[in-house]
């Protein structure tokens, strides 16, 4: 959906060739840490701002304002007008794209009752707590009903209990064929709802592509457990193995683990367990983006609360 | 597939600015600002009093109104000499004469359609001889210059006696010169309450794309509409306030009028009449607003911050008071390029049109500088909102996110 795109801004180089492509009705994940140029691109492919250089394409469009009642944009900043009622905000944020108001405010009604949020639709959004006026906006965003749903950083300033609604919802857009991209600087986000992820650092995008392939630029961990401690079988582990007690840990061998199974069976190693697990997209993202770019992520929501 | 994107596409620019008006609109209407708004009046009427010193100045310009004489040839010349010398004598009360037609023997002059032709800034006209002078003027200046013109008489002819000829007179209805002035003052009044409304309303404009830029909405309306539209929909939703202000003002004057006992005839006629009067009074307040409103938000839209904002209105103001200044001096200079420049000069051009219209009966002048005027509030928007996207949408996320950046930076030892 974006190739080569490339922003400066005055004198710095805020995007750099960036590649991202979202397949209709996936979710995908723009991972990357702050001041990564996770907004700028997305400003770009919602043609906010244009690109200095490359080409986009939204929904088959090569200008995204050919299709702009189709999107539907969650900005990292929020903000509504204070003075405007809950449901009045969400009916004005469908007018903007082409949905009457009177469709609007019924559709808004019905969106605010799914969310339990039905009392606050004739509250003033400057009465409405700051995690409720940014789900307002949420709902303001998707009440026309768009194809392609954006979302800069859409989990901050969610409580817990409000962030897995969000993943939900997310969820459901996908299931009803809707495009959803999001950014985030939270990795547990991305692991848990993407099909495909960019990962940006310093404007460019060292990994494009499936959660699972970036999972696999990392080997996968093995752990295996054994009841012998020392023996000639030893010699068949990988040299990066480290050992705690009766477990051995170490990387998936190239060759796969078959040929490490008949060694330790053939060199009588006991074996009482053996589990391989996936890296987690943290490691794949430190394998990735490199250490300095992992230090500003978060790994969990949790942390970002702290 | 033309069908489908215009489907999916953006809203029109006027459909857009539709949605931003509407909203506008009605925040304003419902808001507290708005009785201030209505109330503002109270204010620049007082203003308007002690401004009324302005409007002494162009009438006193227009109000030096002439004596037209038309006499066999020995006598005019006897007149104008005789009224030189008292001139030189008593001074400004000895109106000045202007020769209109020196007479053959028998030759007849009409001087009320002279007068009545409301040309010129002819007062009085005077005909006959010297020994049977005859005065032709309204009402009110028969009873002031008879007088004069028979003591000219009998000074020019040279009679020792002191007897002094009689003034026969005629009484027209109206005369070019008080035409004028009343015109003048219906001028100057129209130009005055047109510059008040749109003071009023430019503090306002001001600080009106500040609130989006606060909020950050800016962001949301950029994605979804043209900033053109965003633009125009600001302007328009409070020039449709102020409808909603003038009609409120206009009621409440028409019923203190008509309690006082007084009517629109106590002002002269306008040159193109009272209805079209009105009408252009309106257009050109419309334009002046929009030609002002569109700089003014533009400005605004420059500026982060409501203290910002507060900055700016001073030097703003003092820039309008200078082009109303400029247009006002404008019309005393009927003909001259300093009235065409008040004209061309979008800024002055609804004020000094309108002022046009009190003094001239002309149409098409009025039609080709709405065109124009229009045009220039095309072209400001244009240039306002596409600076606003350039220099404000790509300046980066203000605020909080700034300071977040800038935090990140110092902490982790990068200085950039
Ligand atoms: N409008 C702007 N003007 C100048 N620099 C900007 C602007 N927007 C972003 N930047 C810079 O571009 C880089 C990328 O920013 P951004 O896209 O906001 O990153 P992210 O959303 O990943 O945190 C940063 O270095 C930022 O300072
Ligand atoms: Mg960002």
């Amino acid at each position: 959906m974006a190739r080569g795109l490339v922003k400066r801004f005055d004198e710095t180089l805020a995007v750099d060739g960036v590649d991202i492509t979202a397949r209709r009705g996936s979710i995908t994940g723009i991972l990357g840490p702050n001041g990564a140029g996770k907004t700028t691109t997305l400003r770009m492919l919602l043609g906010i701002i244009d690109p200095d250089e490359g080409n986009r394409s939204v929904l088959g469009h090569a200008d995204p304002k050919d299709v702009a009642r189709l999107i539907g944009y969650l900005p990292e900043e929020r903000g509504l007008y204070p003075a405007m009622k809950a449901i009045e905000a969400i009916a004005f944020m469908g007018a903007l794209r082409g949905l009457p108001l009177a469709e609007g405010r019924r559709r808004g009604r019905e969106l605010l009752e799914q969310y339990g949020l039905e009392h606050a639709a004739e509250r003033q959004i400057r009465k409405l707590s700051k995690g409720m006026a940014q789900i307002v906006q949420l709902l303001g965003t998707l009440v026309h009903e768009p194809q392609l749903v954006v979302f800069d950083e859409p989990f901050s300033g969610l409580d817990a209990i409000n962030q897995g609604k969000l993943e939900v919802l997310i969820r459901s857009l996908a299931d009803r064929g809707v495009t959803v991209i999001f950014s985030t600087h939270v990795i547990a986000h991305a692991e848990r709802l993407c099909e495909s992820i960019a990962i940006i650092a310093g404007g460019k995008v060292p990994f494009a592509g499936r959660v699972d392939e970036a999972r696999d630029r990392i080997p996968a961990q093995v752990r295996l457990e054994t009841s012998d401690s020392d023996g000639p079988w030893r010699a068949a582990l990988p040299e990066a193995t480290r050992r705690v007690g009766q477990f051995w840990y170490f990387p998936l061998p190239e060759t796969g683990i078959e040929p490490l199974l008949r060694a330790l069976i053939d060199g009588e190693a006991g074996i009482q367990s053996l589990s391989i697990e996936r890296a987690g997209l943290h490691d794949a993202f430190v394998a990735i983006a490199g250490e300095a770019a992992a230090a500003d992520m978060v790994t969990t929501p949790e942390r970002e609360d702290a | 597939m033309d069908a489908i994107s215009k489907q999916a596409g953006r809203l029109s620019l006027w459909q857009a600015a539709f949605v931003v008006a509407r909203r506008d609109f009605l925040a304003i209407l419902f808001s507290r600002a708005f009785i201030f708004f209505l109330l503002g009046p109270l204010f620049p009427i007082v203003v308007g009093a002690l401004a009324g010193g302005i409007g002494a100045q162009v009438q006193s310009e227009a109000l030096s109104a002439d004596v037209g004489i038309a006499m066999p040839a020995e006598d005019l010349d006897a007149m104008m000499q005789a009224r030189d010398e008292l001139a030189a004598r008593i001074g400004p009360a000895i109106p000045p004469f202007v020769e209109l037609e020196r007479l053959e023997e028998g030759e007849a002059f009409d001087p009320v359609a002279v007068l009545e032709g409301r040309e010129g800034r002819l007062a009085a006209v005077v005909t006959g001889t010297l020994e049977e002078p005859h005065l032709t003027a309204p009402e009110a200046n028969i009873g002031r210059w008879s007088g004069t013109i028979s003591m000219i008489a009998a000074t020019a002819t040279r009679s020792e006696a002191t007897s002094y000829p009689t003034v026969e007179s005629t009484t027209v209805a109206t005369s070019g010169a008080r035409e004028n002035r009343g015109r003048y003052q219906t001028a100057q009044s129209g130009m005055v309450l047109l510059f008040l409304l749109i003071m009023l309303l430019a503090g306002m404009v001001l600080s009106n794309l500040v609130e989006e830029k606060g909020n950050k909405i800016i962001e949301i309306l950029a994605a979804a509409i043209p900033m053109d539209a965003v633009f125009m929909g600001k302007l328009f939703a409070m020039l449709a306030i102020s409808a909603i202000g003038i009609a409120v003002w206009g009621a409440a004057g028409a019923t203190i009028l008509t309690l006082g006992g007084r009517s629109l005839s106590e002002f002269a006629n306008p040159g193109v009449g009272w209805p079209l009067f009105f009408t252009f009074g309106a257009i050109y307040f419309a334009m002046g607003y929009l030609l002002l409103g569109s700089i003014f938000l533009t400005i605004g839209s420059m500026a982060a911050t409501v203290r910002e904002v507060q900055t700016l209105n001073m030097p703003v103001t003092m820039a309008q008071v200078l082009v109303f200044f400029f247009a006002s001096l404008a019309v005393t200079m009927t003909g001259t390029w300093i009235e065409f420049a008040a004209m061309a000069f979008p800024l002055s051009s609804p004020f000094a049109m309108l002022a046009r219209a009190a003094v001239d009966e002309a149409i098409w002048p009025h039609l080709v500088a709405l065109a124009w005027q229009a045009l220039c509030v095309a072209v400001f928007i244009r240039v306002g909102s596409t600076l606003f996207r350039k220099k404000v949408l790509k300046s980066g996320p203000q605020g909080a996110s700034t300071k977040k950046r800038r935090l990140f930076s110092f902490a982790s030892g990068k200085n950039s």
